[in-house]
């Protein structure tokens, strides 16, 4: 079957007086990486619920590969979910917790050990399927909640934040096992995440949520370099947003900009002063205070800038992206 | 310092209070005379003649068959109020039903032991039964143990991470399944600790047993109570030696159970 793994159509969900989710149309490629990005509040998790079946829709509705999931329940889903605090059974084995979507469906005996095993090796726990939750580090937990989810081969695989509660060094290998996982599989992911670098870097497209809304979708680079509203300019990595002539807006990344002692030989040059230097490593963050009054950020690898210093902005002509709103 | 040491004698003299009494009949059950306050030297003579004891321990034997019975029930019946009162957070009647489900826990027993009664007679009269006995006390010990079963049940589910059930429906399991394999096994503790409860408030409950026993059916508070009013023997002491010990190793049990589930 082809056309998209998830359509979404008008989907809303309210809570009391707050709208979570406000209408949203949404289309899922197959075989996709797909991350929901927004601040806290923003519906995020609502919506994946909803794809779960977790929640019931008060308008619109799912289609799962075409299928309409109004009012089937998430466990005649075909989807399954990896939760934020891994909900891992803590009364049952590793091993156990692996089986439970397999015994579900009337499976038992050789076929579910060989496959429970075969999955508790693709995330490298072998050793541990005796153990109980509580024995596990947080890594080791997450894994077994990934292997978990996947043991069904769902069209879908949910992940609630799916590193949130790893510590940061955990979080950069992972990031890559995940990414690596669902290209071996063929799978599709739908991840939500308010971690805008994990989004960035995982995502084969990302959708930019705002108050219930899904405010722009696409592949990360284009989300980047063209977004489409002040929010995702501010949301997605740092962006200068000036106003340009008949009351619109451009955003202009801090990379964009060159910073000089001299005066550029481009379309668009200001005089400031540094006010504050961030070094970051590979590069350098200047806040430059405009003579004209406003203030902008600009990247730079040069490190012979100092604060106080008088310098010169400029850049191209085309470096700005014109924004919607 | 000084502070202290008077607490901890108040708290001495508490405890005294309380556990003393407790203590001396105990002490006294392994008493040679037929006096119960005066003591005439080690013996086990009364042990064994309450063990001879035909009717307290035909008495005995009633009130384990109801505690066993009326804890049974009450924890099925509470685990499910509980269940309802935790997770349907709004159905019409809700707040009636939580009244309802607790009101027996501050309910005057001779009221409670009056109404049930009244019923009895009125179904006695109407459909020709239940006898008194067994079964009509047994389901007075029920109505009102259901209560601790639910509010044990219910604070259990309170905290209860509701993702661990989502989990499980969310990899094919239906709701009872869910419950079964999910929910249940791991608020049993609570469960167990809420049938100890019923368990021991049904073998001494004396009250509302009264109005509901038949003539024919006598349950061990009864016999003991009845035995006091002729003279206290002895033998009250070894029954009073083996209750205590039978409710304090139930709800050790209970509590640890409880401990044990959160």
């Amino acid at each position: 079957m082809s056309g998209p793994i998830v359509r979404i159509e008008g989907l809303a969900k309210r809570f009391g007086a707050v709208t979570a989710v406000d209408r949203v149309d949404l289309d899922i490629e197959r075989g996709a990486l797909f991350a929901l990005l927004g601040g806290s509040g923003c519906g995020k998790t609502t919506l994946l619920r909803l794809l779960a079946g977790f929640e019931t829709p008060d308008g619109g509705r799912v289609l799962i590969d075409g299928q309409d999931m109004t009012g089937v329940p998430p466990h005649l889903r075909p989807v399954n979910m990896m939760f934020q605090s891994y909900a891992l059974f803590p009364h049952m084995s590793v091993a156990d917790n692996v089986a439970y979507g397999l015994r579900r469906e009337g499976g038992g005996g050789a076929e579910t050990d060989r496959r429970v095993g075969e999955a508790l090796d693709q995330v490298r726990l072998a050793d541990f399927a005796k153990r109980r939750p509580a024995q596990l580090s947080g890594g080791q937990r997450q894994r077994v909640a990934l292997a978990r989810a996947l043991i069904k081969r769902p069209k879908l695989l949910l992940l609630d934040e799916p590193l949130a509660a790893l510590d940061r060094k955990l979080r950069e290998g992972t990031r890559f096992e995940l990414v690596r996982l669902q290209a071996e599989l063929g799978l599709t992911f739908v991840m939500v995440t308010h971690d805008q670098e994990e989004a960035m870097s995982m995502a084969s497209t990302l959708a930019v949520m705002d108050a219930g809304r899904i405010v722009q979708v696409g592949a990360p680079h284009d989300v980047y370099e063209r977004p489409a509203s002040r929010f995702v300019a501010g949301f997605i990595g740092l962006a200068n947003i000036l106003e340009a002539p008949g009351g619109r807006w451009v955003a202009l990344r801090p990379e964009k900009i060159v910073l000089s002692a001299a005066r550029p030989d481009l379309p668009h040059a200001s005089a400031g002063k540094v006010v504050d230097i961030a070094y970051e490593g590979a590069r350098s963050l200047c806040r430059v205070a405009l003579d004209d009054g406003r203030t902008m950020l600009a990247a730079t690898s040069d490190g012979a800038f100092r604060r106080g210093q008088d310098v010169w902005l400029g850049w191209a002509a085309d470096a700005g992206h014109p924004l919607d709103e | 310092m000084r502070r202290a040491r008077f607490a901890f004698t108040m708290l001495g003299f508490g405890y005294a209070f309380l556990y003393l009494p407790l203590g001396l009949v105990m002490a006294y059950s392994f008493n040679d005379s037929r006096l119960v306050t005066v003591w005439g030297g080690f013996s086990t003579r009364w042990w064994s003649a309450l063990l001879a004891n035909e009717a307290m321990l035909q008495a005995a034997w009633l009130s384990l068959r109801i505690a066993l019975a009326s804890a049974t029930a009450a924890a099925v019946i509470g685990l499910a109020a509980g269940y309802a009162l935790a997770r349907a957070r709004s159905f019409p009647g809700r707040g009636l039903f939580g009244g309802l489900v607790i009101a027996p826990m501050v309910m005057p027993e001779v009221v409670m032991g009056i109404s049930m009664l009244l019923l009895f007679v009125g179904a006695e009269r109407l459909l020709g039964g239940p006898d008194r006995g067994f079964l009509t006390i047994a389901l007075a010990h029920t109505t009102f143990s259901v209560a601790f079963v639910a509010i044990v049940v219910q604070a259990r589910l309170a905290d209860f991470d509701r993702s661990l059930e989502e989990a499980a429906m969310d990899l094919g399991a239906t709701p009872w399944v869910t419950f079964r394999t999910v929910t249940l096994p791991l608020i049993a503790p609570a469960v167990a600790s809420g049938w100890l409860l019923a368990f021991t408030l049904s073998l001494d409950d004396l009250i509302l047993t009264q109005f509901v026993a038949g003539a024919q059916s006598q349950t061990l508070p009864m016999r003991v109570y009845s035995s006091v009013r002729l003279g206290v023997d002895p033998q009250i002491n070894v029954l009073a030696t083996i209750v205590v010990v039978v409710a304090a190793a139930a709800l050790v049990l209970s509590g640890w159970l409880t401990r044990r589930s959160a």
